[in-house]
């Protein structure tokens, strides 16, 4: 299988928290999860569901009380792959506050690359391209914490480009933001994705930006319940909302539209796609 | 107990190099029983303004005036004005810290000087506002779900029963259950007469539950109306920084492709009651010969 060393595998991953002397809460229950080369998986489930439990495993921040995690083909068990794990599949997490640890905004940039001992040179060469890639080469100088929430968590992810990752493990990192952020760190996800073909890991809250992922995977009480395209996903209205979720507010309004019988595909999630399907069926063709 | 902001500007260390104006010459008004949201981007001065209506920060210039009465004017206590105006900050889970949830909402009532009788009664009554059941309440606050909690920190302003409720992002980083929870109990409080102040950054949110809105960009008021009036004027939302609801961006894109659908819809039902029309229409218009 040419495919195995490209890809993220949990294999019957098991993690139990201690909460009190004897007591333990099972945040995983026996979690597969497999993320092709190239893919933009996103996670979505409420909260205590076990969806940031996961990504730390994927970033071996946590082991395995049971079961398995490779990263591109590395045992997350091993310990000698410990760093090489991190520097392939980065992690960006939800308060661009606590990641960002220079004065400057290309200072911050460097750290990784220099703890990893890369040449100076070619220090300079991956700071300024991973801050062109985020839209924030302009602000290199910049003082990080003059900068707006959308702009810190695009030098978070800049951050981790310059470690040159093959994946980047996003963990709720718009929660914080207001519409103009959460655009500019979507928009740079995806670019990253599309362009430069890097693997996406995406949790949220927001549905609406998992619209853009290749593949959306629900979790609920430590376990992954359902997976597909976005579509396949907000299908299931009522199955979502039992689960404490919802689908985004299109995908609510064209499940009505189908409802009530105007033959609406109970499917279009976009702008776009449900002015289209309307256009459609009011000029009867 | 209206609220009246006259001509505030507050400016952070104000002599210094990092001086910065926060707010800029705001001047607003919110009437009792009033649901106002308030909204504007990260940096735009939103939480600085609300810090100006309980007192917890000084107007550089300008006032602050509840009911009638400035609240800088004699110096002195503010506890009265912080007894009528609660204040829950963001995250404010973060700031229960007693072992039990009863402990943690009673911490208000008892400073007050009330009678256990008359704190146990508060605790109940603002742990019923928020939908806390009562069997939580001996729990420890570490037990409960993220929505449980931010619900205890937010009984622990209702307890003080103030008159005027500023929430500061109350739903973030919950998810959409934990969300409609925290903002259902929200509505219900306006509903039994609480004067309500939400600050959010989700437009779906703000444009579902308030009766005005409030838009700050750059310390200034830039837009006051009610979330049909704001949310219309999509490009003028856009530029400064937020986006309107979905459902506003689609009945545009109708428009321009010739539908005669309002574009000043709030909700999603207001969209398809829209859309239905117009595709019954279309409908009948073939079945006629």
């Amino acid at each position: 299988m040419a495919e195995e060393t490209g890809t993220i595998e949990t294999r019957a991953l098991v993690h139990r928290y201690e909460v009190g002397e004897e007591e333990r809460v099972t945040a995983l229950a026996g979690v597969d999860v497999k993320v092709s080369r190239g893919e933009f998986l996103a996670i979505i489930g409420p909260n205590g569901s076990g969806k940031s439990t996961l990504a730390k495993h994927l970033n071996v921040l946590l082991l395995p009380d049971s079961g398995d995690v490779f990263v591109f083909g590395m045992n997350t068990r091993e310990g000698k792959y410990i760093w090489d794990i991190r520097r392939s599949a980065g992690m960006v997490f939800q308060n661009p506050d606590n990641q960002i640890v220079a004065t400057v905004v290309e200072e911050d940039v460097a750290f990784g690359p220099e703890n990893l001992g890369v040449p100076p040179a070619e220090i300079r060469s991956r700071v300024d391209e991973s801050l062109d890639s985020v839209g924030m080469l302009p602000l290199r100088r910049r003082a990080p914490h003059l900068l707006s929430g959308g702009q810190k968590q695009r030098v978070a992810i800049a951050g981790v480009l310059a470690m040159r990752p093959k994946c980047i493990i996003l963990d709720e990192p718009t929660a914080m933001l207001d519409p103009r952020g959460r655009e500019e760190v979507m928009r740079t996800v995806l670019e990253l994705n599309r362009k430069h073909g890097i693997t996406i890991v995406y949790i949220t809250h927001y549905m609406d930006e998992a619209l853009y992922a290749d593949r959306v995977m629900v979790m609920d009480a430590g376990k992954v319940i359902m997976q597909g395209t976005p579509k396949e996903v907000f299908k299931n209205k009522d199955k979502l909302q039992s689960l404490g979720l919802d689908v985004p507010p299109l995908g609510k309004l064209s499940g009505m539209l189908a409802g009530a019988g105007y033959g609406v595909a109970p499917d279009a999630l976009s702008v776009q796609e449900l002015v289209e399907e309307l256009c459609r069926l009011k000029s009867g063709t | 107990m209206p609220i009246e902001v006259r001509d505030l500007t507050h400016i952070y260390n104000k002599g210094s190099a990092s001086e910065s104006v926060a707010l800029s010459g705001v001047s607003l008004r919110i009437e009792d029983g009033e649901f106002v949201g308030l909204i504007g981007p990260t940096g735009s001065g939103k939480s600085t303004l609300i810090q100006h209506l309980n007192g917890l920060l000084k107007p550089t210039s300008g006032h602050v005036l509840v009911d009638g009465r400035d609240i800088w004017e004699k110096g002195g206590s503010l506890r009265w004005l912080r007894q009528k105006v609660g204040l829950v900050f963001q995250y404010a889970e973060q700031q229960v810290f007693e072992e039990t949830v009863r402990q943690d909402i009673a911490f208000g009532p008892r400073n007050l000087g009330l009678s256990e009788r008359e704190v146990e009664a508060r605790v109940k009554a603002a742990a019923a506002m928020v939908g806390l059941p009562a069997d939580l309440l001996q729990r420890s606050p570490f037990e409960l779900s993220g929505g449980q909690l931010r619900r205890v920190a937010i009984a622990g302003v209702v307890s003080m029963q103030p008159q005027v409720l500023v929430l500061d992002e109350p739903a973030a980083g919950l998810d959409p259950k934990g969300r409609d929870e925290v903002l259902s109990h929200v509505q219900d409080m306006h509903e039994s007469g609480m004067t309500v102040i939400l600050v959010s950054h989700n437009m779906e949110d703000v444009a579902r539950l308030c009766e005005r809105l409030l838009v700050l960009n750059q310390g200034q008021i830039v837009a006051n109306g009610t979330p049909r009036e704001v949310f219309s004027r999509a490009d003028f939302i856009s530029e400064v920084g937020l986006r309107a609801p979905d459902v506003v961006a689609l009945m545009e894109k109708l428009r321009e492709r010739g539908w005669p659908v309002r574009t000043d819809v709030v909700s999603v039902e207001e969209a398809f009651a829209e859309i239905a029309r117009e595709l019954g229409q279309a409908k009948g218009a073939r079945a006629s010969p």
